[in-house]
């Protein structure tokens, strides 16, 4: 990994990392990469991939309310709200 | 008091040998003494604790108690506990206070062990050695200047020290199973879908499950009866019933089919562990068990498939923490984009930054089919692997680790040589397979666990099978001691 | 140049479910900031996602009625980006496998003619909260009762070449999803959403031209608005040699023009993977016969077979079928006996204008279909005259919404009001013979040859006898009288 990729991987997982921390970064990510690529190696030709080690499928609820509204509690964690909203900087269009 | 299982301590609360609230006094004591050395405990819950304690002394004096009843216990402070901090051993939820009980806390409840507090971690679960947890590494009591292992290094050293009879943990790739193995304890991770993942913070759903470190297969068996069953809040909770696991643990293993998996016995093994879990193979062999080789093709590669299946997922699962409705928020953040890279940059530590880059490296456009579709496809081939291996033999073994415990710092300097410790447990979680570790001997003094992996749902056998050798031997029964005596 | 218009649209309705799609919180408009989101809708540690079956059924009951393809197997998966009203960091939706796809709905144009639009695909996903921009000292404040909504997305295919084209589908699959019940299609309260997907090519060229993506349409007007300022935009900018450049844009109903969206979301490489928490989505026989048989009699075959049934204009019966309960409400009269044309005459005309006016639904209006029929009753049987009967209707409307809302009936009203039709003719004879002797002038005229008067007779009798007097009586006797010398 380059530090262009590294940079723009960090953007889209919205990571703030420091110009001096980039170096290690590409360092340590170039090193796990490496180490993923011997996947290339397998023989995969004609096998599905797995996406749950369980063959289940999936349950369906019945549509009813069950939750009732506990926002006092639920907001007793969140760092800014105001009239029961959580703040956030503005939101541009 | 402190050197009995849950077993006998249940036993005894039940019989009226003491109370629980005498017991737990007497590990909250220790806990107060020994904890500040190994950092085990994040958070005491020392009222929550006494009155549950009075509780469960009332319910046995009116004979209502089961064989639970009183058991202290730790958990892992990944399970969210109501009204109490819940930090998931990171700075991003470190003041965070949950308003739920995870479903397992919530059952073990009901059996009525006593919860004294909640154990130290790795950050989210991820690494081996409880080094990247933010309140501190944990120490190894069997030497203090060592990993516990991780990433349930506060349980497994609590139990370990004889601080708590037993505690929750979670396994993603080996995190119940390789801990227990360094500490000299019996951890048990169960099949995928056993246990209720509802409530236990998410890493990698598709890997992630939650189990038991304690003393005895005796003891694995009895919380996991309580923990297990099928929850309709986690749609990946199996709905099948519960076998009674204590009733299985005598069952003799004359006939039982033990394979040993050959890729196992490579490089990277130190021969000293080698030769200990040979030993323990013979063991077996003289309760009735024929062992013979096994091979795992595919095996080989369980390691980087999990380091592409585990990232991709944790990336996704910790996008929630954006400092908007929990958690840590960075200060005076200059705008929406300067929130969410702070609050994140700031609240998470290195490897769990290196972990969402990679996954989200792994997921992204163009990458998605050489990583991510490729990783599952190889892991298809991992979990055949496993399935066809248990068509001749009923459990398959090997070495829990690679190495006994290491020193703390000594493979913090790259992450790959640290994700190599979990060689040996991380396939059983891509096949979502049940697998446990048991204390096979020693190496120059520090523990050395045995692997047992079983057929999805045969937790039964496994924990009869560690619970046979462990009736022959005293290794599960050894102390650290010295300054944990 | 001749250019042709290319138009896709996007809607998203709103699944009429009573909990969300993956908690058991509420879906019920407008309740305080919230107050309905659950730890699940919030995305709170440790929670995971359970699929409510009813938002499913619908699913598949749309998948019926578009003669689509239900899927038997889909797959949840993740759509990953950060956004205030997106609590988990992902929005749960469905890529690779959606519930149905590859369906039709027919669309009439103005000219009559008819055109088949493709319905690439509907799936199953979450809806997001909301940002309110209030200003709390320079911050937007997030309301996430929204945040779980079940959606259903439906795509259709590049079909459409003309706003009115694009209108005519927006209006249809509004019409479908109220007459199954799925969604209740309000724009206003945002639970029918549509974006447009719009481009231009010289007509005869095959490959399609760059399209924009054009959001916030929530009326039909807006709609056709916004496709064509889109549509006249991009031609410009291509006629001046210039490029579009794909994006996304906003549509304003102020101004009545487009602009690109501020916040970059092209830029976003959604990361799409199977969603781990959750199972594959099976829909067996079992559901899909339960869902077929649950299905109403839908639109376009009511409208036909009113056309068929009842002998009305193409015209009247899209107009009665416009919604279930209009179509329910005339059923209601024509059973009763009621012929098929008066009663739509009198639905199609005074009391959609009644309703019109106070802008009601007919579900909502306080002349039922019971009271209705009374009133026309009476107009057939010759009771009262057809403009009478308005007043009638009137009184019985009037009556329904004043402050106690008790309706009167007709017959109360003719009685007391004295509305009863004259039907004996001697009274009108009578009546009669007074205009003609009141009236010496015109009756020289009309007899020596100005036809053009027979209609002022008409009208004096009809005003000597407060219009009771019977019209078609009225006529022949004047025919008589007024030629006898």
């Amino acid at each position: 990994m380059n530090r262009n990729e590294v940079e723009s991987i960090a953007h889209l997982a919205r990571l703030a990392i420091a110009d001096e921390e980039i170096a290690v970064y590409v360092e340590n990510l170039s090193r796990i990469i490496e180490f993923v690529n011997q996947l290339d190696r397998a023989d995969t030709e004609g096998v599905d991939p797995m996406a749950h080690p369980l063959h289940m499928t999936q349950p369906l609820r019945e549509d009813g309310v069950t939750e009732a509204d506990q926002r006092e509690l639920y907001q007793q964690n969140a760092p800014a709200v105001q009239h029961g909203l959580y703040l956030v900087p503005k939101v541009l269009d | 008091m402190h050197e009995m299982t849950v077993a006998q301590a249940g036993r005894a609360i039940a019989a009226r040998q003491f109370g629980s609230e005498e017991l737990v006094r007497h590990l909250l004591e220790r806990i107060g003494r020994l904890n500040p050395e190994l950092n085990a405990f994040l958070t005491l819950t020392e009222d929550h604790a006494l009155a549950a304690a009075r509780a469960a002394d009332a319910c046995v004096a009116a004979g209502d108690g089961g064989p639970l009843t009183g058991v202290p216990i730790a958990h892992k402070d990944i399970f969210c506990t109501a009204g109490v901090t819940t930090t998931c051993g990171s700075h991003m939820l470190e003041n965070f206070v949950s308003p739920y009980d995870a479903t397992v806390v919530e059952r073990l409840n009901a059996a009525g062990t006593v919860m004294l507090g909640k154990t130290n971690m790795d950050e989210f679960a991820m690494g081996s050695s409880n080094e990247t947890s933010w309140f501190g590494p944990v120490r190894n009591p069997w030497d203090t200047a060592r990993v516990p292992g991780g990433s349930s290094g506060g349980s497994a050293a609590a139990v370990a020290a004889r601080l708590v009879p037993a505690a929750t943990g979670t396994d993603t790739g080996g995190s119940i199973r390789q801990p227990a193995a360094l500490t000299g304890i019996t951890g048990i991770k169960p099949t995928y879908g056993r246990v209720s993942r509802y409530g236990m913070i998410a890493f990698a759903s598709s890997l992630d499950q939650a189990g038991v470190l304690a003393r005895s297969a005796e003891d694995a068996a009895l919380l996991l009866g309580a923990m297990s069953g099928h929850d309709a809040r986690d749609s990946t909770s199996v709905d099948a019933p519960v076998p009674d696991y204590a009733a299985q643990l005598d069952a003799p293993l004359e006939g039982l089919t033990v394979g040993l998996v050959e890729e196992f016995f490579d490089e990277g093994l130190e021969p000293a562990n080698a030769a200990v879990v040979e030993a323990a193979l013979k063991v077996l062999e003289g309760l009735g068990a024929k062992v013979r080789r096994v091979s795992l093709p595919g095996i080989g590669l369980s390691v980087p498939t999990y380091y592409v299946v585990a990232p991709a997922e944790c990336s996704s699962n910790l996008a929630r923490f954006d400092g908007v409705r929990f958690g840590y928020r960075a200060a005076q953040p200059r705008d929406l984009e300067d929130l969410y890279k702070r609050s994140r940059g700031e609240g998470f530590g290195a490897e769990v930054k290196r972990r969402i880059m990679t996954g989200t490296y792994v997921l992204s456009a163009g990458y998605f089919d050489a990583y991510y579709l490729k990783a599952q496809r190889v892991r298809q081939i991992i979990a055949a692997g496993f399935s066809e291996a248990f068509e001749s033999v009923d459990v398959v073994v090997g070495p829990t680790t690679p190495t006994p415990a290491f020193e703390i710092g000594s493979k913090t300097h790259d992450p790959v040589t640290m994700y190599l410790n979990d060689i040996y447990t991380i396939g059983v979680n891509l096949a979502g397979l049940p697998g446990l570790s048991l204390p096979c001997g020693f190496v120059d003094g520090l523990p050395v666990g045995l692997q047992i992996v079983g057929r999805a749902f045969d937790e039964g056998r496994i924990l009869n099978v560690a619970h046979r050798f462990q009736r022959e031997t005293d290794w599960h029964t050894r102390s650290p001691g010295g300054a944990f005596a | 140049m001749d250019w042709e218009t290319i138009i896709g649209l996007e809607i998203h309705a709103q699944l009429a479910t009573k909990s969300k799609i993956f908690s058991g919180a509420s879906t019920a408009y407008g309740a305080p900031p919230n107050s309905q989101a659950c730890l699940v809708d919030l995305g709170y540690p440790g929670v995971l996602p359970v699929l409510n079956g009813a938002a499913v059924r619908m699913a598949v009951v749309f998948g019926l009625a578009t003669d689509a393809t239900v899927a038997a197997r889909s797959v949840f998966a993740r759509k990953n980006y950060f956004y205030p009203d997106l609590p988990k960091g992902y929005q749960i939706s469905q890529y690779e496998l959606p519930v149905v796809h590859d369906g039709r709905i027919e669309i009439r144009l103005d000219s009559g003619e008819r055109k088949t639009i493709g319905i690439t695909r509907a799936h199953l996903e979450e809806d997001a909260g909301k940002s309110l921009h209030e200003n709390y000292q320079g911050l937007s404040g997030i309301d996430l009762n929204r945040a779980g909504t079940p959606l259903l997305e439906i795509v259709s295919e590049p079909d459409l070449r003309s706003a009115k084209e694009a209108v005519a589908y927006m209006k249809a699959i509004h019409q479908l999803v109220r007459y199954l019940g799925i969604c209740d299609g309000n724009l206003q309260e945002g639970s029918f959403r549509c974006d447009a997907n719009v481009s231009v090519r010289p007509r005869g060229r095959h490959e399609f031209g760059t399209r924009t993506e054009t959001k916030n349409l929530n009326s039909f007007r807006f709609v056709e608005r916004a496709i064509n300022h889109e549509v006249e935009r991009q031609v410009d900018i291509l006629e001046s040699g210039g490029r579009v450049v794909q994006e996304t844009r906003l549509y304003d109903p102020d101004r009545d023009e487009t602009r690109p969206m501020r916040t970059k979301e092209e830029a976003n490489d959604y990361r799409y993977f199977p969603d781990p928490d959750l199972l594959p989505l099976v829909v067996g026989t079992d559901m899909v016969d339960a869902a077929r048989a649950s299905m109403p009699e839908l639109p376009w075959v009511k409208r036909d077979r009113f056309v068929e049934q009842y002998g009305l204009s193409e015209y009247d019966a899209d107009v009665l079928t416009v919604s279930r309960a209009s179509a329910d409400y005339y059923e209601a009269v024509v059973r009763s006996g009621i012929d098929p044309k008066l009663a739509a005459n009198w639905v199609t005309g005074e009391l959609a204008g009644a309703l019109n006016k106070a802008g009601l639904d007919i579900a909502d209006s306080p002349v039922d279909s019971k009271s209705l029929v009374q009133i026309l009753v009476r107009v057939e049987d010759g009771t009262i005259s057809g403009k009478l009967a308005k007043d009638v209707f009137e009184e019985v409307w009037a009556s329904a919404t004043s402050a106690d809302g008790t309706p009167v009936s007709a017959d109360e009203v003719i009685e007391s009001k004295g509305l009863r039709q004259i039907t004996d003719a001697g009274a009108v004879e009578a009546v009669i013979r007074e205009v003609m002797a009141a009236n010496p002038q015109q009756l020289e005229k009309y007899r020596s040859g100005k036809d053009k008067l027979f209609g002022f007779f008409v009208g004096q009798v009809m005003k000597a006898t407060g219009s009771k007097a019977n019209p078609t009586l009225v006529n022949d006797l004047l025919k008589s009288m007024l030629a006898d010398r």
